[in-house]
């Protein structure tokens, strides 16, 4: 028995799961917080909603399936607030940019 | 009072979300818990309740929603670029962008989908002269007039006909 | 010259886990009934491989801003691992620690910004 929204939804899940193993790629190879912090948020929020809309697909719009959409939407909303916090804690804890850097505006203004 | 309705039915509406296929034990245990969280935190979550009631307000999301995802995407693809090459193409620096949202709801979904767009990383906000600070992957422009128009320009267009 | 040497060896390395992976896939008893077994033992697999690459970055970080990043992504990595337990084994509650985990992990990272940032937490 094939059913192709099945298959749908595992392309999506292989989709994400791609996207993750670049996100964890970007972790180990780029030069500092800032560049970690932009790969990580970026590919792996990405993955893991793909992940789950793809478990949407397969279950349905059951009690699962409700389920995934509000971990959708609520990790869009808050993935990013915790990018930005991390960020700024960095930046006034201290943390430089790295030195193939060009501009820090930040810096300049004196916060 | 009209902000504590409106988060009253968000939180019954998540609540019966919770609970997919609800029933009537669930909805009754519903409406203590929505109101008790309305009236806890009714005060903080929206200041100006009758911007709720435009509904040309709700289109502008509607097309904002597919701008954002397509945005999303390309910007995966283009980390993905960055990190699978061999010699790293980065050219990474902090600029400044120039804003001219007031409200906290639209600023802070300006800093989002400037956090989850192609290169760009949202710092810092500074609210009484409209400045946000961007880390950006790759430096193309290093003043400010420039880098918000490659930055923030296409979204602030829309969000500020949705939050203003 | 250097770094092409460790970035050929990188590649390698990852190579041979992929094919590990994806052809030879180890016998894991997880639980009894699995619904298609072939793809999610090596989705399992995979999702443990990016766990892992985030557990070299919290041991090796230089700084505290770099261990708590990849704190922060490894607890949104288990909640994609919750998901697909929660295909394979048709138990519905696994959602369910996924939503309590993004809630919980998304409080400790402010929390732990706030710390770092060297402020009182009620600010």
């Amino acid at each position: 028995m094939i059913n192709v929204i099945h298959i749908i939804g595992f392309i999506f899940i292989s989709i994400g799961l791609a996207f993750d193993v670049f996100g964890c790629l970007g972790l180990l190879r780029l030069p500092d917080v800032y560049n970690r912090l932009q790969a990580a948020t970026k590919c792996i929020t990405l993955g893991t909603c793909s992940i789950l809309f793809g478990m949407l697909l397969i279950v349905g719009f059951t009690a699962a399936g409700i389920k995934a959409i509000l971990c959708i939407i609520f990790l869009l909303l808050t993935s990013p607030v915790a990018a930005h916090a991390l960020a700024r804690a960095a930046h006034k804890s201290g943390v430089k940019l790295c030195e193939s850097s060009v501009i820090d505006k930040y810096e300049e203004d004196g916060n | 009072m009209k902000s504590r309705m409106i988060l009253f039915v968000l939180a019954f509406v998540v609540w019966a979300l919770l609970n997919w296929i609800p029933d009537w034990q669930h909805l009754v245990v519903g409406v203590f818990v929505a109101a008790l969280v309305a009236y806890l935190t009714g005060d903080m979550f929206v200041q100006r309740p009758h911007l709720f009631k435009h509904v040309e307000r709700y289109l502008w999301f509607l097309y904002y929603i597919p701008i954002f995802i397509w945005e999303m995407l390309k910007a995966n693809i283009d980390v993905a670029y960055r990190v699978a090459h061999p010699s790293l193409p980065i050219k990474p620096g902090i600029v400044k962008v120039k804003t001219s949202l007031k409200s906290d709801t639209g600023l802070t979904f300006l800093a989002n989908s400037i956090t989850l767009t192609p290169g760009t990383l949202s710092v810092d906000i500074d609210r009484e002269k409209g400045y946000i600070y961007v880390h950006w992957i790759d430096v193309k422009d290093k003043d400010v007039k420039g880098a918000t128009e490659r930055i923030a320009y296409r979204f602030e267009r829309i969000l500020t006909r949705i939050f203003e | 010259m250097n770094k092409t040497l460790s970035y050929i060896i990188g590649l390698i390395i990852l190579a041979a886990l992929f094919i590990v992976i994806l052809f030879f896939t180890p016998d894991i008893y997880i639980f009894p009934g699995l619904v298609y077994l072939n793809f999610v033992k090596r989705a399992l697999f995979v999702l443990i491989l990016c766990a892992v690459l985030c557990l070299f970055r919290i041991v090796k970080g230089p700084t505290p801003a770099d261990r708590i990043v990849s704190l922060d992504m490894f607890g949104i990595l288990v909640i994609g691992f919750c998901a697909v337990l929660s295909i394979s084994t048709g138990r519905q509650w696994y959602i369910d620690i996924g939503i309590a985990w993004a809630l919980q992990s998304f409080i400790s990272t402010l929390a732990l910004a706030k710390y770092l940032e060297g402020k009182d937490f009620d600010d």
